[in-house]
């Protein structure tokens, strides 16, 4: 393996009039995607623009065995996009078109690249809701979406990518282009192999289309924001809340630390002066709409909250989520390297689960910033840290091993909605046992015999 | 003082305090004029910080490359209102450029003239740029360019000169020496004492809008102190990589404004602004200015921020014109400095204009200071993708707070036979006053 002259040569005459980057200029933004300390100069990066073109890649990279990384946006957070040494990125980006919205069927189909945003729009405009939001949604890509299986604010009531994925277009390793799933609601010819490929992290193929459900827009919504003293006392209240049956749209929930970073950026008056702030949004029929939110204002009364406030109209409520989806980034604001954690565990565990962070960074002298999808269970505890500083880099592996097994231990998982990657390889053997990882090491030999696609990333073959 | 001795070592300085705050979560990327065209990492904010980033850490060089990139950004700033981690990129591009020229890479002969000409003379005294502007006055006061431009002359002419010169603004008669006089008074009671700060290029092309601009002022209860003679504020220079002539401008600027003296210094250009508001940034090491740097800071406001931050005086409803305006936002006003709401309060207050929401009003214009001269083929992409928003809008009035982007849209508009008029919203405020006191 390795880019030679000759190959450089050979992959110039194949995309033309496009451009393959080889500069040390142009392949040092591509050395790195979303995610904190990790760093990997590729050889080369090439923009397809078809299927065919992918195709075309992709036998030239199975007959010279070049590794080949596929890449959307590069917002990704587990390191699924970082090149590895020399490979060839194939970016997505110019195949960005949103190519039907079937407003008989309910379904969108787009180009791998084109953005969340743009898929949530387009549907918007025919009157119809794509739900998955995932923070970096402004540019993200469909195709880092469905292989990362994104989640985002809402997956409590309407679930991840995946529950969207209707049927994918895949190249596979060969240069071999497959289609899979349909626009039917119902289909159970042979195994749903787009759900296969849905979360495998560009290591089983390259997917080029994606056929997404879309829902019927709500009528209505409410969204409130609830003030807590304490954590804890926060995260009882969500749990309550599931434990009552009620299922809204969003339950979010932002520690003091990241609220303050948050209002930093975007002067909204955010509460700064609780412990725990919940971010609550229930939407669908206007009766159902109200009901739910009196009975989960008074869930939060009873578990302590200071005070509660409600968006005023639609403007209001898209700023709050917005400014939600800036978390992670707006915590840079303390400190240089935030290193973030993407552990999920059962809902009744939220309050528990809570408390021992909060212990292990005491423990290890760390700067945290708790925030994350409660009512999904799904948290985003973010280290505040200094890469250069390796003393504190070490404790805050320490630390992030603590949390991890204290995950599995609790019945939770490793990894919510960010993927694997690279930054959660070394613990997937811990959460997944030998038997799950050696059928995965199977199915990716069988669709990838020579290893080129992604190598190094999820787990080593 | 040093044009910051070894600009390189200021960038390699900036490592981890301002570079490595950026945590590479591409929220950016959507907002960045040249990532959205080419949809290239190196062509986005955060391509281009990793590429300081890697200088700073000695995994590159500074290459001719690397220069030229730093020069390919508009500099709109449109990605500091994106990022969540508040990366300071103005401070990061300024300097980049600046270390790109101390080191040279980009020399040719041709260049090193224009440069001179431009940043290094005509700005750095305005006599001069007056006289260049009386000079073209003539030239089209003598019908010499209607004569010209009939001839066929100018066919003959390379393809980039031609552009050029269809290019030229219409230099008005007088300058704003000869409309301003040095102190307005107050109109009705004295609330405060400002300065004005005419400009350079404004004060060429634009003297009616300072005179306008010092009338609302006067209407708004401010005696207005308008010396001739200004300087320009150094933005071209900082933004140019002239760190050290930069410095000279905000000296004379700050012996000129004595900021203890006024409640206010007032600008009207937005990207002027953006960079008045900073000059303690660039005299931070110089102990005779660093604290008057950081009081005239303070002290710098925008037109619309002053008269927001004050209270309009109210335009009694006379004489009310009914008009349809849309409102592009200069880059250096909504994201260098984070004025949004309040030029638009400012129109909604004209009895009788109705503000049109412009689609994409706070995406670059392609004018972005000297880009247009520098970077034409993005520059034209940019101003034919605003010229098409405005035309959407259907308002025959677009309104905008700054000198550059107006030149821009006037361009903008005789190129595409549009009749629109391009205005500075403290021109229609100021002849909404005009009309109620009638």
């Amino acid at each position: 393996m390795g880019l030679d002259d000759k190959l450089i040569g050979e992959l110039r005459a194949l995309v033309a009039p496009e451009p393959v980057l080889t500069a040390q200029e142009d392949l040092i933004p591509y050395s790195f995607d979303g995610t904190a300390g990790l760093n990997t100069m590729p050889g080369c990066v090439v923009f397809p623009r078809s299927t065919n073109a992918v195709s075309a890649l992709l036998r030239w990279a199975d007959r010279n065995t070049i590794a080949v990384v596929t890449r959307g946006s590069g917002t990704g957070l587990s390191g699924g996009s970082v090149p590895t040494p020399g490979c060839m990125v194939l970016c997505t980006v110019k195949m960005d078109r949103v190519l039907e919205v079937d407003r008989k069927n309910l379904t969108l189909m787009a180009e791998v690249g084109a953005t969340t945003q743009s898929i949530s729009d387009a549907a918007g405009a025919a009157g119809l809701f794509y739900p998955p939001d995932p923070g970096s949604m402004k540019i993200s890509s469909i195709g880092g979406n469905v292989a990362e299986n994104s989640g985002g604010l809402r997956g409590l009531k309407y679930g991840v990518t995946r529950d969207y994925v209707m049927g994918l277009e895949v190249v596979l390793a060969q240069g071999e282009v497959v289609w899979m799933g349909s626009k039917c609601v119902k289909d159970v010819a042979g195994f749903s192999l787009k759900d296969l490929f849905v979360g495998s992290e560009g290591t089983l193929g390259v997917i080029t289309r994606v056929l997404l459900k879309l829902i019927p827009k709500p009528k209505t919504k409410k969204t409130m924001l609830a003030v807590f003293p304490e954590m804890e006392k926060a995260a009882e209240a969500i749990s309550a809340i599931i434990e009552a049956q009620i299922i809204p749209c969003t339950l979010e929930f932002l520690d003091q630390m990241t609220i303050r970073c948050v209002e930093d950026y975007v002067h909204i008056g955010l509460p700064l002066d609780g412990a725990a702030v919940v971010l609550m949004e229930t939407d669908g029929h206007p009766a159902v709409v109200a009901e739910e939110a009196a009975r989960m204002e008074q869930i939060c009364r009873d578990h302590g909250c200071t005070s509660l406030s409600v968006a005023k109209d639609d403007e209001e409520a898209a700023r709050l989520a917005s400014a939600r989806r800036t978390a992670f980034s707006a915590l840079a604001r303390v400190a240089p390297t935030t290193i973030l954690e993407d552990v999920t565990v059962p809902r009744s565990e939220l309050a528990r689960m809570v408390a021992f962070i909060q212990a292990v960074a005491n423990h290890y002298q760390l700067k945290v910033g708790i925030f994350g999808h409660m009512g999904d269970g799904n948290l985003h505890p973010t280290f505040l840290t200094d890469e250069r500083n390796h003393e504190e880099m070490e404790r805050v592996e320490k630390a992030l091993k603590e949390i991890v097994t204290e995950t599995v231990r609790l019945g939770g998982t490793i990894t919510g909605e960010h993927g694997v990657g690279l930054a959660k390889k070394p613990f997937l053997k811990e959460a997944l046992g030998e038997a799950q990882l050696r059928v995965m090491r199977e199915l990716r030999r069988a669709l990838d015999p020579k290893g080129i696609l992604n190598p190094g990333k999820i787990m080593d073959l | 003082m040093n044009t910051g001795n070894s600009a390189i070592s200021r960038l390699k300085g900036l490592d981890y305090s301002v570079v490595q705050q950026c945590m590479h979560c591409g929220l950016c990327l959507p907002t960045c004029p040249t990532y959205t065209a080419t949809k290239m990492e190196r062509h986005s904010p955060r391509g281009r910080i990793s590429l300081v980033r890697a200088i700073a850490d000695g995994r590159m060089d500074l290459t001719k490359t690397f220069a030229e990139e730093m020069y390919f950004c508009l500099g709109c700033l449109a990605c500091t209102s994106a990022c969540p981690a508040g990366v300071n990129y103005a401070e990061i591009f300024e300097v980049a450029r600046s270390s790109a020229e101390e080191s040279g890479i980009l020399k040719s002969p041709k260049r090193k003239l224009i440069r001179w000409f431009t940043v290094k003379w005509l700005f750095m005294d305005l006599r001069r740029l007056l006289f260049v502007g009386k000079l073209m006055r003539l030239y089209q006061a003598l019908g010499l360019q209607k004569l010209l431009r009939g001839s066929g002359v100018m066919k003959l002419m390379p393809a980039r000169l031609q552009e050029l010169e269809s290019m030229t603004p219409d230099i008005p008669a007088k300058f704003s020496a000869g409309l301003i006089p040095v102190i307005t008074p107050a109109r009705g009671k004295k609330r405060f004492r400002v300065a004005m700060l005419t400009g350079c290029a404004q004060d060429l092309i634009f003297s009616e809008i300072n005179r306008d601009t010092v009338e609302v002022l006067a209407q708004n209860g401010c005696e207005v102190y308008t010396p001739h003679n200004q300087s320009c504020c150094g933005s071209l220079h900082g933004h140019n990589g002239e760190w050290g002539l930069a410095q000279v401008l905000a000296r004379r600027n700050i012996d000129q404004f004595p900021p203890e003296e006024f409640d206010a210094i007032i600008s009207n250009a937005g990207g002027c602004g953006s960079h008045l508001k900073h000059y303690h940034q660039f005299l931070a090491d110089d102990p005779a200015y660093a604290k008057r740097a950081a009081l005239w800071d303070s002290k710098l406001k925008d037109v619309h921020e002053w008269l927001a931050r004050t209270g309009l005086t109210p335009v009694p409803a006379r004489n009310v014109m009914p008009q349809k305006v849309t409102y592009h936002e200069s880059c250096h006003l909504a994201h260098g400095q984070k004025i949004t709401v309040e030029p638009r309060q400012l129109l909604r207050a004209i009895p009788g204009l109705e503000l049109i929401e412009l689609p994409e009003s706070n995406w670059c214009c392609g004018s972005a200071g000297i880009y247009n001269l520098t970077q034409p083929e993005m520059a034209n992409a940019l101003q034919d993708r605003k010229m098409k928003n405005i035309q959407s809008t259907g308002a025959p009035i677009v309104a905008n707070g700054n000198s550059g982007c107006l030149l821009q849209l006037i361009n903008g508009a005789k190129q595409r036979n549009m009749k629109i008029r391009v205005v500075h919203p403290v021109t229609l405020l100021a002849e909404a006053y005009r009309r109620a006191a009638v």
